[in-house]
C-alpha cells in the first residue's frame, strides 16, 4: 500500500501540493488525473525519494520513504518500477544496456538477465533495437524502452507517468492492456498518472483528481462517472470553461 | 567504467598538453639565458628549465588546460543526465548517482592527469633543451649538466602528485556543478562554465598549499 499523508511541497514560492492525501491499496490500478503543472509528476517522484516533501509524508508498505536509511531506500527503489514521462533513457547507453543495467544492479543471472531482456522488450512490442541508441529511436520508442526498462525488474509497484502520451491510438491500446495485465498477471500495483481519460476509465480501478495541490475526488469509475463535482466532469468530459 | 573514462578523459587530453609544454619549453630556455647571461653560468638553464617545468609550470599549466576540457567536459555530461531525468532514472534503478557517476571520473582524472602531466613535462624539458642547443649559446653537455645538477627525486613526484590532486579537484568540481544543474540547457551551460572556473580556482588554491605543506 502506498499512502500519501499531508503532503507539502513548494518550489520557491510556487505551491504544488498542500495537504494531498491518498490510499493507494495493493493490487489494481489507481490513475491519477489533473490538470497539466498540478503536480502529478512530482507526486510520483516524491514515491521513491526523489523529491523530499515540505511536510507530510509517504509511506510505502508501512515505512516511511524520506526518513529511509540508505540501504532501506536501495531495497525499496528495486520494489517499485518507474516508467518516466519522457522516458528518461539513458542516451551513452543501447537500449539492450539501458534495460540490462537495472537487472545487473539486482545481481540476477547472465541467463535471467537476457531472458527479461528479450521478454520486456517484446512485451511492448520493440524488436531489433537492441544496439540501437536512444536518440535513433522515436519519441514512442523511446516511451516504449522507458516502460520495458521498468516491468524487466518485475517490481511490485510501477509508477507510471503518462505512459501512452505521445503513442499512437493502437499502440496507446496495446499499451493499457499491458498495463492490465502486468495488474492481473504479476499482480503488481499501478499508479498511472495520465490525461487520457479513456485510458483512465479502461485500466483504472480507482481513479483519484488533483486539483489545487489536493485531493479533489476518488472513487471507482463507476463513482467518478456519475460525481457531481462540476470541476471533475468537466475534466473528465473534456471541456472548456 | 573507469577505463573508459580514463581514455576519454586523459588520453584525448594529450595533444593540447603537449602542445603548452613545447611553447612553455621554449620560453622558459630563453628566458633562463636572458636572467643568467652574464651573472650565472649558462649551465643553470637546465636547473631552471627542469625545476620549474617538473615543479610548478608542467602541473600547473596542464592542470588549467585540463580543467578546461575534463571538467567542462564531465559538467556538460552529468549536467544533461541530471536535466534529462536520467540520474533520478539511474536513482530510481537503485544506483547511487554519487558512486556510480562521480567516482569513476573522479579516481579517472586522479591517475590520468599525472600521466599527462609526466609527458608535458618530459616534453617540455626536451623542447628546453632543444632551444637550449639551439638558439642558445649551450651544448647538450652543459645543459644536461644543469638539469641533473640540482635534481633531487623530490622534484618529479612533487610535482606528478600536485597533478593528481588537480585531477580530483577538477573532476569533482565538474561532477558537483554538473549533477546541481537545474534549468534545463541554459543550466547546462552555467554550471559547465562555474565547473572550469571552480577547478581553476582549486587547482590554484591546491598549488598553494602543497607548496606550503612539502617545501
Ligand atoms: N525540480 C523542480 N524545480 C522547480 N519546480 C518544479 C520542479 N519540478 C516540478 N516543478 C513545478 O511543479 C509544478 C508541477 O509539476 P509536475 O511536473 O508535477 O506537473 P504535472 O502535473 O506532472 O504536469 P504534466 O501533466 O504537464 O506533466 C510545475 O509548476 C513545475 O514547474
Ligand atoms: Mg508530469
Amino acid at each position: 500500500m502506498i499512502r500519501f499523508d499531508n503532503l507539502h511541497k513548494r518550489f520557491g514560492d510556487r505551491v504544488v501540493l498542500d495537504g494531498f492525501t491518498l490510499e493507494v491499496p495493493t493490487g489494481g490500478t489507481t490513475v491519477l488525473i489533473g490538470a497539466s503543472g498540478a503536480g502529478k509528476s512530482v507526486i510520483l517522484k516524491h514515491v521513491v525519494g526523489l523529491i523530499r516533501p515540505d511536510a507530510g509524508h509517504v509511506e510505502v508498505d508501512g515505512q516511511r520513504v524520506d526518513t529511509l536509511e540508505r540501504d532501506d531506500l536501495v531495497a525499496l527503489r528495486c520494489s517499485i518500477g518507474y516508467v518516466f514521462q519522457f522516458a528518461a533513457l539513458f542516451d551513452s547507453l543501447t537500449i539492450a544496456q539501458n534495460i540490462r543495467l537495472g537487472l545487473e544492479r539486482q545481481g540476477l543471472d547472465e541467463a535471467v538477465i537476457t531472458e527479461r531482456l528479450r521478454e520486456s522488450l517484446d512485451v511492448v512490442g520493440l524488436s531489433d533495437v537492441d544496439d540501437r541508441f536512444p536518440d535513433e529511436l522515436s519519441g514512442g520508442m523511446r516511451k516504449r524502452v522507458g516502460i520495458a526498462r521498468a516491468i524487466a525488474l518485475r517490481p511490485r509497484y510501477i509508477l507510471w507517468d503518462e505512459p501512452t502520451t505521445g503513442l499512437d491510438p493502437v499502440t496507446s491500446a496495446t499499451m493499457d492492456d499491458l498495463m492490465r495485465r502486468t495488474t492481473d498477471v504479476f499482480g503488481v500495483t499501478s499508479v498511472v498518472v495520465t490525461h487520457d481519460m479513456r485510458s483512465a476509465f479502461s485500466i483504472g480501478s480507482r481513479i483519484a483528481m488533483l486539483a489545487d495541490g489536493r485531493l479533489r475526488a476518488v472513487g471507482t469509475p463507476e463513482e467518478m462517472r456519475n460525481i457531481d463535482d462540476p470541476l471533475v466532469r468537466r475534466f473528465i468530459e473534456g471541456r472548456a470553461e | 567504467m573507469l577505463v573508459p573514462q580514463m581514455l576519454r578523459l586523459g588520453v584525448q587530453s594529450i595533444p593540447i598538453a603537449l602542445f603548452i609544454a613545447v611553447f612553455t619549453g621554449i620560453v622558459l630556455a630563453l628566458l633562463a639565458s636572458y636572467i643568467f647571461t652574464g651573472t650565472v653560468p649558462l649551465y643553470f638553464v637546465g636547473a631552471l628549465v627542469g625545476k620549474t617545468i617538473m615543479m610548478e609550470l608542467g602541473p600547473v599549466l596542464t592542470g588549467m588546460a585540463l580543467a578546461g576540457r575534463v571538467g567542462a567536459s564531465i559538467a556538460a555530461e552529468l549536467g544533461t543526465m541530471k536535466v534529462t531525468e536520467q540520474v533520478d532514472a539511474l536513482e530510481t534503478l537503485a544506483f547511487d548517482p554519487a558512486s556510480y557517476l562521480v567516482v569513476p571520473r573522479v579516481l579517472a582524472a586522479t591517475l590520468m592527469f599525472p600521466v599527462v602531466t609526466a609527458f608535458a613535462i618530459a616534453l617540455g624539458v626536451v623542447t628546453g633543451w632543444i632551444t637550449a642547443v639551439n638558439l642558445l649559446d649551450l651544448s647538450t653537455v652543459e645543459f644536461v649538466k644543469g638539469l641533473r645538477m640540482f635534481y633531487v627525486p623530490k622534484d618529479l613526484w612533487f610535482g606528478l602528485l600536485k597533478a593528481a590532486s588537480f585531477g580530483a579537484a577538477v573532476a569533482l568540481a565538474g561532477s558537483l556543478r554538473g549533477l546541481s544543474t537545474a534549468g534545463g540547457a541554459r543550466g547546462v551551460g552555467r554550471e559547465t562554465t562555474r565547473a572550469v572556473v571552480l577547478g581553476c580556482e582549486a587547482i590554484l588554491v591546491l598549488d598553494a598549499f602543497w607548496a606550503l605543506v612539502l617545501l
